[in-house]
């Protein structure tokens, strides 16, 4: 647990940066703090591990103060994913990865097999071990950042907007890739964005900043998105906030409907109505309608339509079944089951529907 | 030209040729600790760094002739020993290297050195093992134009009587042997050359990483 109280940083050139900062971040879980930029969101988190002295209040630790601790030694035991990865250029991946457990004095050969081990766990191919940096591309080297972080098994990481230097398909796989470590590692993680999508996706508690360092809103993501306390929260959230929200909601209550099917190679059927076309397997692989199939008496491959997306019964939100719903040229979403084979089907109705049964449950809550 | 003066020098010249190796290469090194400590200050302190720039620089203006003669009155030393010359040049290799030395470490990515710090390096170790290392390409080219300038500037102490194979221009000129004069400067070239392409090689055999960068791989 990290607990700051009355913390305030002051530069000498009298800018405010934290103002008076109270938060508990839960030991466990992942803490965002998001905020535009000068909203002090670095600056809390580098005073964590006393890469910077807050000028007021104090941090501490599992209940230690961290001004009472040696900075060094204090730093070892924290994990730091910094910007653009940070890597040293001069060290190949596996010793860059094995930077903290040599200066924690572990043997070379221990350090380096435990290095290799994190080379694994992140995805990382073991040819990579003896390249440098340079060699690597960006999403590759942030990969060797959270490795590094990790080596000497700390239970605390700070994470600095490691992920905003990287394409948008990179950064979407490493917060995945993220998000399956921690639930392996249960760490304590402090993740620091200005993207508020990549903080409602990552974060088990998301702390908004304003500029000047003061904490507009901590709370749930969900909560964010469904309650921000004033018009700056409610601004920088962003426009489609309710559409996001509905990704924190429960879609257990959606009714699954009967779906048509027609397996590929099989006679078509009798009206021209929309119909899935499915696999052997049952996975669904395209639409077709009478318009469609221009007269063919078989269901082929080259008479589809593609499908929308679909919506995985055993993992999916609200959000996820009504974009089923909408983006499915029928107008009926494809629900599936763990396999990836068609379970049914859903409207963006039934899920409207299950939304008023959710806010009924919330309100009387 | 008379030419048999080269084998009936061979002696002198190959002693001459190792004093002027001497001459030139010491002050590097004894430059070298002196410059990289008071880099690291220029590029530290910024009120250090409007000091010792400016002075550098100017040292550097200061004629090496005038310097070869005022030394020994400054420092007691006879004025035909060599101290005089390394002295000199020792001064002129650290004007030079100082500022080289502080903007290379500048050009550390901040980045990098920040995730040192965050990683617990305390600030020696991490300048040792992470700065300095990340220095070494633009110290080599400072370091490769010092060596170069010393191994030029080590023939004017023959005016002094201290000039290794600087000895070879006056004596030459004097006795009027242009085959001593001409042996002086192609060695002088020759030497000037190979220390540069053995100090480059030895940088970028220091430098795996900045090899693997460049070859894009």
């Amino acid at each position: 647990m990290i607990e700051f109280r009355g913390v305030t940083k002051r530069f000498p050139d009298g800018t405010v940066a934290v103002d008076h900062l109270d938060l508990v971040v839960e030991a466990g879980g992942i803490t965002v703090f998001v905020g535009p930029s000068g909203c002090g969101k670095t600056t809390s988190l580098r005073m964590i591990n006393r890469m910077i002295e807050p000028t007021e209040g104090t941090i501490s630790v599992d209940g230690r103060d961290v001004a009472a601790t040696d900075a060094a030694e204090l730093r070892r035991g924290i994990g730091y994913v910094i910007q653009q990865a940070g890597l040293f250029p001069h060290r190949t991946i596996l010793d860059n990865i094995a930077t903290v457990p040599l200066l924690l004095g572990w043997s070379k050969a221990k350090a380096r097999s435990r290095a290799a081990d994190l080379m694994e766990l992140v995805g990382l191919a073991p040819e990579m071990a003896g390249r440098y940096p340079a060699q690597l591309s960006g999403g590759q080297q942030q990969r060797v950042g959270v490795a590094r972080a990790l080596a000497a098994d700390p239970p605390i990481l700070l994470m600095d907007e490691p992920f905003s230097a990287v394409d948008p398909v990179v950064r979407e796989s490493l917060q995945d890739e993220l998000l399956r470590l921690q639930s392996e590692l249960g760490k304590t993680i402090v993740f620091v964005t200005h993207d508020i999508d990549e903080a409602v996706k990552l974060g088990d508690k998301v702390a908004v900043l304003r500029v000047g360092g003061v904490l507009a809103q901590y709370d749930q993501p969900g909560q964010i998105l469904a309650r921000p306390v004033d018009d700056f929260v409610d601004n920088f959230v962003g426009r489609d906030r309710g559409y996001r929200g509905l990704g924190f909601l429960s879609s257990d209550a959606i009714p699954i409907g009967e779906l048509t099917t027609v397996a590929l190679g099989e006679p078509v059927p009798a009206d021209d109505a929309w119909v899935l076309v499915v696999d052997s397997e049952r996975r669904p692989q395209g639409w077709s309608n009478g318009a469609e199939r221009g007269g063919a008496t078989v269901v082929e491959a080259e008479h589809l339509v593609p499908g929308g997306s679909l919506y995985d019964i055993g993992s999916g939100s609200l959000r996820s079944a009504l974009d089923a719903a909408l983006s499915s040229p029928s107008g009926q979403g494809v629900a599936v089951d763990a396999e990836g084979r068609v379970a049914g089907s859903i409207t963006a109705d039934d899920v409207l529907r299950a939304l008023d049964d959710v806010r009924r449950d919330v309100a009387a809550a | 030209m008379v030419w048999e003066w080269v084998p009936r020098n061979v002696d002198r010249i190959v002693e001459l040729l190792g004093e002027h190796l001497l001459l030139s290469l010491v002050p590097v090194l004894i430059a070298l600790v002196f410059a990289v400590p008071l880099g690291w200050l220029a590029n530290r302190s910024a009120p250090a760094r409007a000091v010792l720039i400016p002075a550098s620089g100017l040292l550097y203006t200061i004629p090496s002739l005038a310097l070869f003669v005022m030394l020994p009155g400054v420092l007691g030393t006879q004025i035909k020993s060599p101290v005089n010359v390394i002295v000199a040049l020792t001064i002129y290799t650290v004007a030079l290297l100082v500022r080289t030395i502080a903007d290379a470490l500048a050009a550390v990515p901040s980045m990098v050195v920040a995730a040192a710090t965050a990683m617990g390096f305390k600030p020696a170790r991490r300048f040792v093992s992470v700065e300095l290392p990340l220095a070494v390409p633009v110290l080599v080219a400072g370091l490769r134009v010092a060596t170069v300038a010393n191994i030029s500037l080590v023939s004017v102490g023959a005016l002094i009587g201290l000039g290794g194979l600087g000895g070879l221009f006056t004596d030459g000129y004097q006795r009027n042997i242009p085959s001593e004069i001409l042996t002086g400067i192609v060695l002088t070239v020759l030497l000037a050359l190979l220390a540069d392409a053995v100090l480059l090689a030895a940088g970028r055999f220091a430098t795996p990483w900045d090899r693997a960068r460049r070859s894009g791989a």
